[in-house]
């Protein structure tokens, strides 16, 4: 795949400091939020107008769930709860 | 226990109305005359007598209890006119912006209010955050409108010329109180809510004051001096120049007096309001006592450090406290607290009288006050509190003690109690020790806890606590022991352990050449109350000797292994393999130290991955404390046996050594003279990055620091490994080759801001050199020692250079405080529920699970499950990698 030819989108989601975000179905989120014992606003919120928000297509209520690299524990599982702005 | 009948469920805050005012107070204040000629307080005066009780005994006029239970009474004060409440011109400013000019509604179309009203009362359950930036949101779109979309007349724009006057440009001109009061109060109530007012509890129009409330008495009570004068509250005093500007401002308009003598006088009068409540506003002068002093008025009560918040609610001065000068008690344990007697004396713990204490209660109680250890009061079963001093036969009070009385005793040795020396940057701040009641007037410590409270003995103070309740001493005890706090949370590794004369000593002892004979083996065992046998003499002939490794090793537990190179293993030192000469490798088998000495890696402070950090983890935090009491005890009677000590000749550079470090420092001012030439002749190759000349400082500095670097090395390289001054930077007990290149061989460069010096005159710092020389020596580079002495230049230069140390710890404190106080704020409320993730009291997530990996750094072998290596060392007593 030539360079030119990638989207930005693909370009951004791919750098390495990046880290990995997804958007989470309804069932996937109504798992997560029992699991954890929250209400949606209770977890971290990321903006919609967020680029990584953006890119993922996220809308105000949806919850994105982020993979970052951790030093001390490989790999650290979070979640975001999309809000408006 | 009864049950309350309200609960608080909330509270809201509002803005008082004038008819709330009126409503809850007792009496009108007329006038500004306080007492009559008699000294008495007169009627209607703002020491009006039914504002409250002011002197004991009294009852009050309006409710009729003494001055205990009296909870104070407001009075109100009719204003001739209305006056802007200071607190509140950013509201009013953006009411004024956002509403019509002549039908004082909201600037937007009817059918998006109703919209918006509804939106935002559905936002404000549930998404708070939301429902403000919508307010925001709709006020400004308001605030834009040229035009009222209600009543179609023209705006203009209203504009606030600090602090409180309101100009409406192009249109009325300035805007006056009483108009601007008209206008809030015609905005209609449903308005209001969009614009993110709660119209019930708070209409616009009570923002401008036309009744003041004059507070209670007991929120200003007058003192009385010793010279029989009577001292007036600054708040009455403004209040008594409030009352005195609206009688001159009532009486010009009595009279019809022109309009700018009114204007004045009503100028006036909001100014006198407005440093009632803040008296720290821009741009408005300090209202002042006669003496000079600025008025505390209502919002310097409440703001700041010393304000009521900070200072009075946050945190308070509490009893059963002690605060003194701290010195140092090697014969203590590091558990313990040294405690004067006369705060022993002072000091109460509560102790209830059971059938097995009663003979020791009865004792207290007979020794009293004033004789230690006895008890300040008793607590008889009916509450009663008997105060000690006053008891006239306390023989027959202690003959009727029993169950069910408590005696308040005085502290006795074993008491727990919470030890803390400010700043308390972390939880090793506050400790709990162990009372040990001694003669003398200063709390004493065992010298290994200094650095958790970071204290030294140059005049530091410290507090002390005593908690007064079973479950207070038992939550101390279980978790703020100092020995519980061995380990650091911040690295794993032990925060509290041995420094300076421990680790010389420890270092001494355990030398090689150490060789000790029975007496002195004796001596050394009697000081920390050894009771076992003396193992076998290391020498058998032509006395019996025992070496100091072996006198050490009575105190490692049989089972314990450990192999670590010691801090004097680098350089020339180093040793890599068991078998090496220099006996830098620490290396301990079945609890015997056979090779290797004592010191700061090993046993010191701060150092993780020591001796002492695995013996603590392998033997518990209770071994580890009674490890650090014998060993540290046993290590300072060693070196009271050789004497540590220094003299002026152990820092006394060799001639010979001197000679070549000499010879370095000419060489590098040669070759800096050089680079200067260079410079001048443009042939310098510039830095990347940087101009010429500071390409030119960057090449000076580093050959200056090389210099003396190298001629450091040359001379310390000559030094004994007998010389004290050597010996406590070898093992890291106190200094480092840095400090005796300083003191023998050369002070080298002086830098402000990590520059040579250069400010001072122009083209050179003094007037001793030429302009423009850039040598070593006009730029600060200090060329003696502090054995040899420096000449007066050079004293110069070192006093610049010292004084940016100063400065830079006391901005650096203030700043980092600050960052502290913002941090814990942030973070007290947190905590770890049981899945591990971290949440804030509403329940809001912070981290998913604690510190990422839920790993506390005290318990597990920094940070991995575990610790191979120290696995293999403690069971095979060998490392397979060194
Ligand atoms: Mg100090
Ligand atoms: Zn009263
Ligand atoms: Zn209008």
């Amino acid at each position: 795949m030539s360079s030119e030819k990638r989207s930005v989108r693909e370009k951004v989601l791919e750098h390495e400091l990046v880290p990995r975000h997804e958007l989470l179905t309804k069932e996937e989120a109504l798992r997560v939020l029992r699991e954890l014992g929250v209400r949606p606003e209770q977890l971290p919120w990321i903006r919609a107008s967020d680029p990584i928000a953006k890119l993922l297509g996220a809308k105000p209520g949806d919850i994105i769930r982020v993979e970052r690299k951790s030093s001390t524990a490989g790999v650290s599982v979070a979640y975001r709860f999309v809000v408006v702005g | 226990m009864s049950k309350p009948e309200k609960v608080v469920k909330g509270v809201k805050f509002g803005v008082l109305s004038p008819e709330m005012i009126r409503r809850m107070s007792v009496t009108a204040i007329v006038t500004p005359e306080v007492y009559d000629e008699n000294g008495i307080p007169i009627e209607g005066g703002v020491m009006d007598p039914r504002l409250g009780v002011i002197e004991p005994g009294q009852r009050c006029a309006t409710c009729g209890n003494t001055l205990a239970q009296c909870p104070g009474h407001f009075g109100h004060l009719e204003l001739a006119k209305p006056v802007i409440h200071i607190g509140y011109v950013k509201h009013i400013y953006m009411l004024l912006k956002a509403t019509c000019r002549s039908c004082n509604r909201v600037k937007i179309p009817e059918e998006d209010v109703v919209k918006y009203r509804d939106l935002y009362r559905r936002l404000r359950e549930r998404w708070p955050q939301l429902a403000s930036s919508m307010v925001e949101f709709i006020r400004q779109r308001a605030s834009k409108a040229l035009e009222c979309p209600h009543c179609k007349a023209r705006q203009f724009r209203v504009r606030l010329e600090k602090p409180a006057t309101f100009i409406e440009e192009g249109g009325r001109g300035k805007l006056y109180p009483d108009v601007i009061k008209q206008w809030l109060s015609n905005i209609p109530s449903s308005d209001l809510e969009v614009l993110g007012l709660d119209p019930e509890v708070a209409r616009p129009e009570w923002m401008i004051i036309n009744v003041l409330p004059i507070p209670p008495i007991a929120v200003r009570p007058s003192i009385v001096l010793e010279t029989g004068m009577r001292a007036e509250d600054d708040l009455t005093h403004k209040l008594v120049d409030i009352i005195r500007a609206n009688e001159k401002l009532k009486e010009a308009l009595n009279s019809g007096a022109p309009e700018i003598i009114v204007e004045d006088l009503w100028e006036l009068l909001q100014y006198h309001v407005m440093t009632f409540i803040d008296n720290e506003l821009p741009g408005v002068p300090v209202a002042k006592r006669r003496s000079g002093m600025p008025l505390k008025t209502l919002a310097q009560r409440l703001k700041g450090k010393e304000g009521r918040f900070r200072g009075n609610l946050s945190g308070k001065r509490v009893d059963f406290s002690a605060r003194t000068v701290i010195s140092p008690d090697p014969n203590l344990d590091v558990n313990e607290v040294g405690v004067p007697y006369e705060v022993a004396m002072t000091l109460t713990v509560p102790e209830h009288v059971t059938p097995w204490n009663i003979d020791r209660m009865r004792e207290y109680v007979l020794n009293g006050p004033y004789k230690w250890p006895g008890a300040n009061y008793v607590v008889d079963p009916s509450g009663r509190r008997l105060d000690l001093r006053y008891v006239k036969d306390r023989k027959a009070l202690a003959e009727g003690l029993k169950p069910g009385y408590v005696v308040e005793r005085h502290l006795v040795n074993g008491d727990v109690v919470l030890f803390n020396r400010q700043p308390s940057l972390h939880r090793m701040s506050i400790m709990a020790h162990r009372v040990r009641v001694l003669p003398g007037k200063t709390f004493r410590l065992h010298l290994a806890v200094c650095p958790p409270y970071n204290a030294d003995f140059d005049g530091d103070e410290m507090n002390l606590h005593v908690p007064q309740t079973v479950e207070a001493r038992a939550e101390a005890e279980e978790l703020l022991l100092v020995e519980k706090q061995i380990l650091s949370p911040r690295y794993g590794g032990p925060i509290i352990g041995g420094i300076q004369d421990y680790i010389s000593g420890g270092y001494l002892l355990t030398l090689k050449t150490t060789i000790l004979t029975k007496d002195q083996v004796s001596d050394l065992l009697a000081t920390i109350d050894y009771s076992g046998e003396i193992p076998e003499p290391a020498i058998l002939s032509p006395v019996e000797a025992w070496t100091g490794k072996q006198v050490f090793s009575l105190l490692l537990p049989e089972d314990f292994n450990f192999i670590g190179e010691t801090k004097l293993s680098s350089g020339s030192l180093k040793c890599t393999s068991e078998e090496c000469f220099w006996d830098t490798l620490l290396i301990v088998k079945k609890g015997k130290i056979l090779a290797g000495t004592v010191d700061k890696t090993v046993i010191g402070s701060q150092q993780p991955k020591s001796l002492m950090h695995y013996l603590i983890m392998e033997k518990g935090v209770k071994f580890g404390a009674e490890f650090m009491n014998k060993a540290f005890k046993l290590f300072l009677r060693y070196i009271e046996m050789v004497g540590l000590t220094m003299t002026l000749d152990d820092i006394g550079p060799k001639r010979s050594a001197l000679e070549s470090a000499v010879k370095v420092i000419k060489n590098s001012y040669s070759e800096v003279d050089k680079l200067i030439e260079m410079y001048r002749a443009g042939q310098l190759e510039p830095v990347p990055g940087r101009t010429l000349s500071e390409t030119l400082e960057i090449r000076i500095l580093d050959v200056l620091a090389r210099a003396r670097d190298e001629s450091g090395a040359t001379v310390v390289e000559y030094m004994s490994l007998a010389n004290p001054v050597y010996v406590m930077a070898r093992t890291g007990a106190r200094g480092s080759g840095l400090n005796i290149t300083q003191m023998s061989v050369v002070l080298g460069q002086q830098s402000v801001r990590g520059e040579r010096i250069w400010r001072g005159y122009r083209g050179r710092v003094l007037p001793h050199y030429r302009h423009g020389d850039l040598s070593p020596e006009a730029r600060g580079f200090v060329a003696s020692s502090f054995y040899k002495g420096l000449s007066p230049l050079e004293v110069f230069f070192h006093a610049a250079g010292g004084r940016e140390g100063l400065v830079d710890t006391a901005v650096r404190t203030s700043q980092s405080g600050y960052m502290q106080r913002r941090l814990i704020n942030a973070l007290q409320d947190l905590y770890v529920e049981y899945d591990m993730s971290v949440r804030s009291p509403y329940g809001e997530l912070v981290q998913f699970r604690y510190g990422e990996d839920s790993v506390d750094p005290r318990k597990t072998a920094f940070g991995k499950a575990v610790d191979i290596d120290r696995i293999i060392v403690k069971n095979m007593g060998w490392r397979m990698s060194l």
